[in-house]
């Protein structure tokens, strides 16, 4: 376990997909024009029979993955997240997600730290839309080891995944030696007593940030639980109720629009169980623009500076 | 084609419209214009053609068939009920609350539907996935899909055109339903997807033009598809919207309009004209 080591979660995926072949024949890899950038570029290397370029079609792209899957084969679908669950939408909805088709969405360069490409490719809205989606599972990895069981754990599921993972080098924080990835299951990274004083819960990259922001915290005298939503649907509420009980303030915190996102998941949630505050940090209803993805992370607030503020001023709404 | 082939061919194409409008005008609602147009086509494939089994709807190795027009489910519907696949009866719940046979395909509830569909342009991609997934696998089942020719206006259609033809799948063939006309009216005043021949040679597909209400020229198209190497096939069919039912035939109106009770009783009672023409002397 070693902060130090970043890595990009489309890089596990790349990895974890050339993994999963061995002793899964029945896998099949669908890319459209971006198998450098989506990383499956590793499985065309490794089995260049069993990866098939759609070229630029996403939509056609996620109609093949259907037919295929409802043939028996394992599809694994992969594009950006924004031609993935914007462009390819309906067809996602109609195609894959209707008929419950095991088809495995590997959505890359989610989020804000797309960086220099600007809001065009910057998707903050992709969780929205397939939350949105009947019987739609959702991961959204913090890191390496968790983005490659995620894959794995997806292969394991009978019906459709979304996977989110990022094109920013993040650092590896779980270690892969002991972690275990449970579908559905949040991570109590932090705390976890009585006393804690509040409850971050974060999703995707912003989860390392969360615990940092838990240690600015610390420092401060307030004692914050750290929770982990690696999956967005279908959402831990057993977690998320007893930490709005225990805690009585909740702050979220996501790469991701505050519209439909894991912010509203969660306050979805607390509403019917326990309503508490729930702060949200994402991106605020704007579109991103060009710049280094560091910077942007900054500028929009999803830094663990701004979530250890944001939770200091939640704590007045106690 | 044997006469006697022929002859059951139109018999239960005919019985297979009666389906249509008895579904239709059960329901209050759905679609009896391509339903009707497109009967022939699908008679030939689920009866003469296609390797399926009513008594093992999911059988890996069966030829699959995916309606990109998913409006036009009552004719699948009807023609999967004569082939066996479920009561014929039950053509009466279409589009009911707990019915199997719902507005537009689902697979999974009705026997016998390889693919959920309904929104055009998206289940000739399902079947490019199903071809190729087939070529994966040396499997030696057939995919057909029937479009209209309306729905070639969706771009969708023309990314599983490339698709299609980039990966040689030649157990792929697809049926263009050419009425010439869509909701809106004719399809060359709507957004016109002329020459339909021409774009799909192109687009690197082995293209058949036939009438689609001759049995012989739907057999020739289909034999001259399965000997075609390396390429799909597109059979662009020129068919008469509402074909069966005299005041139904070439009227956009009944694109999406389910008749009333005279209209109902009317439109039955030319069909059982025809099919007590066509078994004059016996089946």
């Amino acid at each position: 376990m070693s902060a130090q080591i970043k890595k990009a979660t489309r890089d596990s995926y790349g990895e974890a997909l050339v993994e999963l072949y061995k002793e899964n024949p029945d896998i099949a890899v669908l890319d459209a024009d971006l198998a450098e950038a989506t990383k499956t570029i590793f499985f065309k290397k490794a089995y260049p029979d069993r990866h098939f370029d759609c070229g630029i079609q996403e939509a056609n792209m996620m109609g093949v993955a259907a037919g295929m899957a409802s043939t028996g084969k394992k599809v694994f679908a992969s594009t950006f997240a924004m031609f993935a669950a914007g462009r390819a939408y309906e067809i996602v909805r109609n195609s894959i997600g209707y008929p419950r088709l095991n088809v495995k969405i590997g959505a890359t360069h989610a989020g804000i730290s797309v960086g220099e490409d600007g809001a065009s490719h910057q998707c903050n809205e992709d969780i929205a839309l397939m939350r949105a989606i009947p019987g739609m599972t959702i991961f959204n990895p913090a890191d390496d080891v968790e983005a490659k069981a995620a894959v794995k754990a997806a292969l394991e599921i009978d019906g459709p995944v979304y996977m989110r993972f990022g094109r920013l080098a993040v650092p590896v924080f779980n270690d892969a030696a002991t972690y275990k990835f449970e579908p559905g299951k949040g991570v109590l990274l932090r705390g976890g007593g009585a006393d804690d004083n509040l409850t971050i819960i974060a999703t995707g990259l912003m989860v390392n940030e969360a615990l940092s922001a838990a240690e600015i915290l610390g420092s401060d005298g307030i004692k914050a639980r750290v929770i982990n939503i690696h999956t967005i649907k279908p959402l831990d509420k057993e977690i998320i109720c007893a930490a709005a009980k225990d805690t009585g303030l909740i702050v979220t915190a996501e790469e991701h629009s505050i519209i439909g996102g894991l912010g509203a998941a969660v306050a979805e949630v607390v509403t019917d169980c326990c309503p508490v505050p729930v702060v949200k940090i994402g991106v605020n209803d704007v579109f991103g623009h060009s710049g280094p993805a560091l910077e942007l992370l900054k500028e929009f607030g999803l830094t663990s500076e701004n979530i250890a503020l944001k939770s200091k001023l939640a704590l007045k709404l106690k | 084609m044997d006469a006697q082939i022929k002859k059951r061919l139109e018999v239960t194409a005919c019985k297979v419209r009666m389906g249509v409008v008895e579904g239709v005008y059960n329901a209050k609602s759905g679609h009896p214009g391509g339903s009707l147009g497109l009967a022939d086509a699908l008679t030939y494939l689920y009866m003469a053609r296609m390797n399926v089994s009513p008594d093992n709807p999911n059988m890996p190795e069966r030829d699959r068939f995916v309606l990109s027009k998913g409006h036009n489910a009552p004719v699948l519907y009807s023609v999967l009920a004569h082939r066996g696949f479920f009561p014929v009866d039950e053509l009466k719940t279409l589009r009911k609350i707990g019915s199997r046979l719902q507005g537009h395909p689902v697979m999974g509830k009705a026997p016998g539907v390889d693919m959920s569909t309904g929104s055009l342009g998206q289940g000739v991609s399902a079947a490019c996935g199903m071809a190729l997934a087939g070529k994966i696998d040396n499997a030696s089942y057939r995919v057909y899909t029937a479009l209209g020719d309306g729905e070639l206006q969706e771009g969708q259609v023309w990314e599983a055109a490339l698709f299609a033809a980039h990966y040689g799948l030649d157990n792929l063939t697809a049926v263009i339903d050419n009425n010439n006309l869509q909701i809106d009216g004719k399809i060359t005043d709507v957004m016109s997807p002329y020459p339909i021949d021409e774009k799909f040679k192109a687009f690197g597909w082995h293209v058949i033009n036939i009438d689609g209400h001759d049995f012989e020229q739907i057999e020739a198209a289909f034999n001259e598809a399965e000997k075609v190497s390396g390429k799909p096939t597109a059979i662009i069919q020129k068919t008469t919207k509402g074909k069966g039912v005299s005041f139904m035939e070439n009227q956009a109106s009944w694109h999406g309009a389910a008749p009333n009770e005279e209209q109902y009783n009317k439109a039955m009672a030319e069909l059982q004209a025809r099919l007590d023409e066509l078994t004059k002397g016996g089946e």
